[in-house]
């Protein structure tokens, strides 16, 4: 069923590392920003500093969000390339299933994600503080399992996008609207009765609310609907992508 | 025969097809229709290919040859007609099928920074049966490009890498799009050997082309396809017998006499005179050996000879009334 997964799995890896400046941009930027953000604003977060937006201080969650979304985006552009260049089409003739492709590059986004994460989470460790309550395992795994789910929005449109010059922009148009109305940056609360109702219906908004809870130490029953959302958004878009994904 | 079996161009292919078929025919593709909106890429087409032949589809770029291969590997859906390939329907048995078939496509491309062996690997890793690799890209001469990325090989060299890829599964049929298009003269020659080779192990090789030198030192039989339409297949001798089959043997003497002599001979249809070079047309199952022959018996001082013969390029030409780079 998954057969050649890891080879090609382990392929993916080898190439994207070979592309210095696809590594540097994919985990040296985030960490690069992350860093600077929380020089920035780790002090005044430890005096307890009033003013502060409260993204600010759950950084790492808008953190993780902007890696998904930027692994999304990445997806999206390589299967876009995969498919202009003739490379899907020339797969299709052997025994591999695109089901089969999209897993390793999946496999590959998380890990990547996984790595970028984690140097975050060393490079920054002196300058943002992290409460007592947090577990780093626990929002390790909600991170991974949320990229996870919002990746499959990347399957859907990785399946129809056309060509790779409009899978980038396509991608941004569909996930930066479901970022800023994802809670991320202001409470659901605030937000108009008609806006709020979008904001439920999105996808981003239970990530971003399992990720602040998991950060704020609050249990994973309290958010067992967030996570059943996210895994049915994970089930149904790979249903999709599996019926419309295009070879050529 | 089964109803729908191939619709032949003539009594001469039905001949050579009954003489040769002792087994099944490895492909089996009786009118095939396959349309893109109104255009209709492929018209009815029928033909069979045997068992360890190679087998060439001929014709200009965007004459059908691409479509016709690509239903025959179960990549496209026909919109009518039959197809078998080892017995089995390429899209329904697509599974079964691409296990016991290689193909390389026209204009395939891998991931840039894939190196030829890790392509190799990964490629034989898909399969349930695959050979060596490492033999492989030996036979391939591609030993020495083991460890280099996809995107630093040169055109022969890709293309080299893309059959390698064909063949990984010991397939029983491998089928070649276009694979010289784009080559220089000796990189093609390379892969002609390499495919004369395929064929050499038992395999049955098809393959399209728009070259008609290509597919007149290549394939054992060919199809000549035009706008869609299959308009004749057999060997690339017996179509030029049978489209052209006037030949020319151009002889350099001063004999004055000669010209007279040659008209006289029963299998010239025509003779002209530039200077002292004879241009003689006439039947080629006879002509070339009536010119020695009173070349001989007349003891003609000749200062060269040579025989032009027809190619596949003409009888293109004469059987669509316009050359295959229009």
């Amino acid at each position: 069923m998954f057969r050649g997964l890891f080879r090609l799995t382990w392929l993916e890896i080898k190439i994207f590392v070979r592309e210095p400046l696809g590594v540097f941009g994919t985990i040296g930027v985030p960490v690069l920003i992350f860093v600077v953000a929380s020089r920035l604003v780790g002090p005044r977060l430890r005096t307890g500093a009033p003013g502060l937006p409260a993204v600010a201080a759950e950084l790492p969650v808008a953190v993780s969000m902007f890696v998904a979304v930027s692994a999304v985006l990445s997806l999206v552009a390589i299967m876009a390339i995969y498919r202009e260049g003739g490379i899907l089409k020339r797969l299709r003739a052997t025994p591999l299933r695109p089901h089969t492709i999209l897993t390793a590059h999946v496999l590959v986004k998380l890990l990547l994600s996984a790595v970028t994460l984690a140097a975050m989470g060393l490079a920054g460790r002196r300058y943002f503080p992290v409460g007592a309550d947090v577990s780093l395992l626990s929002f390790g795994v909600a991170v991974l399992f949320s990229t996870a789910c919002i990746l499959s929005l990347g399957f859907v449109i990785a399946s129809v996008v056309p060509t790779a010059r409009f899978a980038q922009p396509m991608g941004a148009l569909v996930l930066y609207p479901m970022l800023g109305l994802s809670g991320l940056f202001m409470p659901l609360d605030v937000l108009p009765p008609a806006l709020h109702a979008v904001a439920r219906a999105l996808p981003l908004t239970y990530a971003v609310s399992l990720l602040q809870g998991i950060w704020r130490g609050e249990g994973w029953i309290v958010h067992a609907g967030d996570v059943a959302v996210l895994a049915l958004v994970f089930v149904v878009c790979a249903a999709v992508s599996a019926r419309v994904f295009r070879w050529e | 025969m089964r109803a729908g079996a191939p619709v032949r161009a003539n009594g001469h292919v039905a001949q050579s097809v009954c003489t040769r078929v002792a087994q099944d025919p490895v492909i089996r593709v009786s009118l095939l229709r396959k349309t893109y909106g109104r255009i209709v890429a492929v018209d009815d087409v029928s033909f069979d290919v045997h068992q360890g032949e190679i087998f060439g589809l001929i014709g200009p770029n965007g004459a059908g040859k691409t479509t016709t291969m690509e239903c025959i590997e179960g990549l496209r859906a026909p919109d009518r007609g039959a197809i078998a390939v080892l017995g089995l329907d390429p899209v329904r048995d697509a599974r079964a099928l691409q296990e016991r078939i290689g193909v390389q496509l026209q204009e395939a491309q891998l991931q840039k920074r894939i190196t030829v062996r890790e392509a190799v690997g990964l490629w034989a890793a898909l399969y349930r049966i695959s050979v060596d690799g490492d033999h492989l890209l030996e036979r391939l001469g591609l030993t020495d490009k083991r460890h280099a990325w996809f995107m630093t090989l040169s055109g022969g060299q890709k293309q080299r890498l893309l059959i390698a890829l064909a063949l990984i599964n010991d397939p029983e049929v491998v089928f070649l799009d276009e694979l010289t298009t784009g080559l220089d003269p000796q990189a093609r020659r390379t892969i002609w050997e390499l495919v004369r080779g395929i064929r050499a192990r038992g395999k049955t090789v098809f393959l399209t082309t728009h070259l008609m030198e290509e597919a007149e030192r290549l394939c054992d039989r060919v199809a000549i396809i035009d706008r869609g339409k299959l308009v004749d297949l057999g060997s690339p001798a017996a179509l030029v017998r049978r489209h052209c089959p006037l030949t020319s043997v151009v002889v350099s003497t001063d004999d004055p006499a000669a010209l007279a002599g040659f008209q006289a001979m029963p299998a010239v249809a025509s003779v002209s005179r530039e200077g002292t070079e004879h241009t003689i047309r006439g039947r080629a199952d006879d002509l070339v050996t009536q010119v020695i022959r009173y070349v001989a018996e007349h003891r003609l001082h000749v200062d060269g000879f040579r025989t032009q013969s027809p190619t596949l390029e003409d009888v293109f030409l004469q059987i669509t009334g316009h050359t295959i780079r229009d």
